[in-house]
């Protein structure tokens, strides 16, 4: 199957009200191009999956100044003041979770569980209207899986067959989010032929990667 | 002494960096716990965690884009360092495996609950990785100044701004004292060189315990 694709190519996935995890942390490991093009598409009312808002002018951040989204699920949007705005005025509905907790629902979404029993936030705002379990002793918040339409993800390497290499900080929750999306595109900074990665770098494995969108290093 | 010549954040993390021992896996907060690091006794060697995911955080020697803090700033790595992704971070954190964490407060009781992520009305910025550090690190030290800019107390009795964690503090330093938080309630540890026990007394709202070891630092 031909996974490698074009950047005009890929509107065809996006669809108005359609869920997206993108991977980044403050814009670093952030399928950046993909996001411009994105808010070039004006594709809108998106409940966007991802660790923050970054920045006004970067990746995700972007996406809420123009004013596409409905909802954010994020650990962070100290950063980007845009957020704090909307959320206030009511035109964005923002959902703040722990980020061991994000990345967990994240990964429960991805991995077929029903959730994770974690310890963070019991006592504080986060436990409210979830259920809480004991065990063995303590306290526990059931927190609950996450999936989305699409998952935006950025990695530093790709093959043809979409096996993926992340550099440095760059990999944060990309590797989660290969797994929890019906739909899975990944903007590559190179690409090689298959067998040219060695089968112990590869760190998410080509399978969950539909679809591949070269970039080089962007600017 | 050196101490005399040190700024209020700098004898702060002065005092924090005695308590890490060596070959501690650490994460340091935004700020004045960042501060930390300068400070290491000597024959102390600590491996610093970044929640964006890596362990050995170090100098900035050239900028690399895909290589930033916690903060979203350009970082550097000694070496050793281990790159991961943030599930492999999270489990270290929650799961027990970082030895301290130093974070700053808005608030603190003395109970040990700490309020830190969110003003309601005024600044919301989110929790990040704060509720799953408090819960996880084997120990918590908060380093801040002792009181709020405009005097009033920030160790209190009751916290009144929302939870970043429910007793989960396990030592306050201050740039006039140390008090650690116990089952009997908070315990005066230390008090600064050029304090004394009624200034303490007058800028902190919580009740607490004066250790019969009462030290100066």
């Amino acid at each position: 199957m031909e996974k490698v694709i074009s950047m005009e190519e890929l509107p065809q996935y996006y669809s108005d009200g359609m869920s997206v995890m993108v991977g980044g942390f403050m814009g670093v490991g952030q399928p950046i191009e993909i996001v411009k093009n994105m808010v070039e598409k004006q594709v809108k009312d998106l409940t966007l999956i991802c660790n923050d808002t970054a920045v006004p002018d970067l990746g995700v951040g972007t996406l809420v100044v123009n004013k596409q989204l409905k909802k954010a699920i994020v650990s962070h949007i100290g950063t980007n003041p845009e957020t704090g705005k909307q959320m206030i005025a009511e035109e964005l509905d923002v959902e703040l979770v722990p980020q061991g907790s994000l990345a967990e629902r994240i990964r429960a979404g991805g991995a077929g569980l029903g959730g994770v029993l974690t310890p963070t936030g019991v006592g504080t705002v986060v436990e409210e209207g979830k259920v809480k379990m004991n065990v063995e002793g303590k306290e526990y918040i059931l927190e609950t899986p996450l999936r989305a339409d699409v998952a935006l993800l950025k990695a530093h390497k790709a093959d043809k067959a979409g096996n993926l290499v992340y550099r440095l900080t760059g990999r944060n929750f990309n590797p989660m989010m290969a797994l929890a999306a019906d739909m899975v595109i990944a903007e590559v900074e190179e690409l090689v032929e298959v067998g040219e990665l060695e089968p112990d770098e590869i760190m998410t494995p080509g399978v969950l990667v539909d679809k591949i969108v070269v970039c080089g290093k962007g600017e | 002494m050196a101490t005399v010549a040190l700024n209020t954040k700098d004898r702060i993390a002065n005092r924090i960096a005695k308590e890490l021992k060596d070959g501690d896996l650490v994460n340091l907060g935004i700020g004045l716990p960042t501060k930390v690091g300068n400070f290491l006794p000597e024959g102390v060697e600590v491996m610093l965690q970044s929640e964006n995911g890596y362990i050995g955080i170090g100098p900035v020697t050239e900028v690399d884009p895909d290589l930033v803090n916690a903060g979203g700033q350009p970082a550097g790595m000694v070496t050793g360092a281990a790159m991961f992704d943030s599930f492999m971070s999270f489990n270290l954190i929650r799961g027990g495996h970082v030895d301290a964490t130093v974070l700053g407060a808005l608030q603190v009781d003395q109970n040990g609950n700490l309020a830190n992520w969110m003003v309601p009305g005024k600044m919301v910025p989110g929790m990040g990785g704060a509720m799953d550090l408090v819960v996880g690190a084997k120990k918590v030290i908060i380093g801040m100044e002792h009181a709020a800019k405009d005097g009033s107390p920030k160790i209190l009795k009751q916290c009144n701004l929302p939870l970043t964690g429910k007793q989960v503090v396990d030592m306050i330093v201050t740039e006039l004292a140390v008090f650690t938080c116990t089952d009997k309630g908070l315990v005066l540890e230390e008090i600064s060189e050029d304090t004394d026990l009624q200034t303490v007394r007058e800028k902190t709202e919580a009740d607490y315990i004066v250790s019969k070891n009462l030290k100066k630092f």
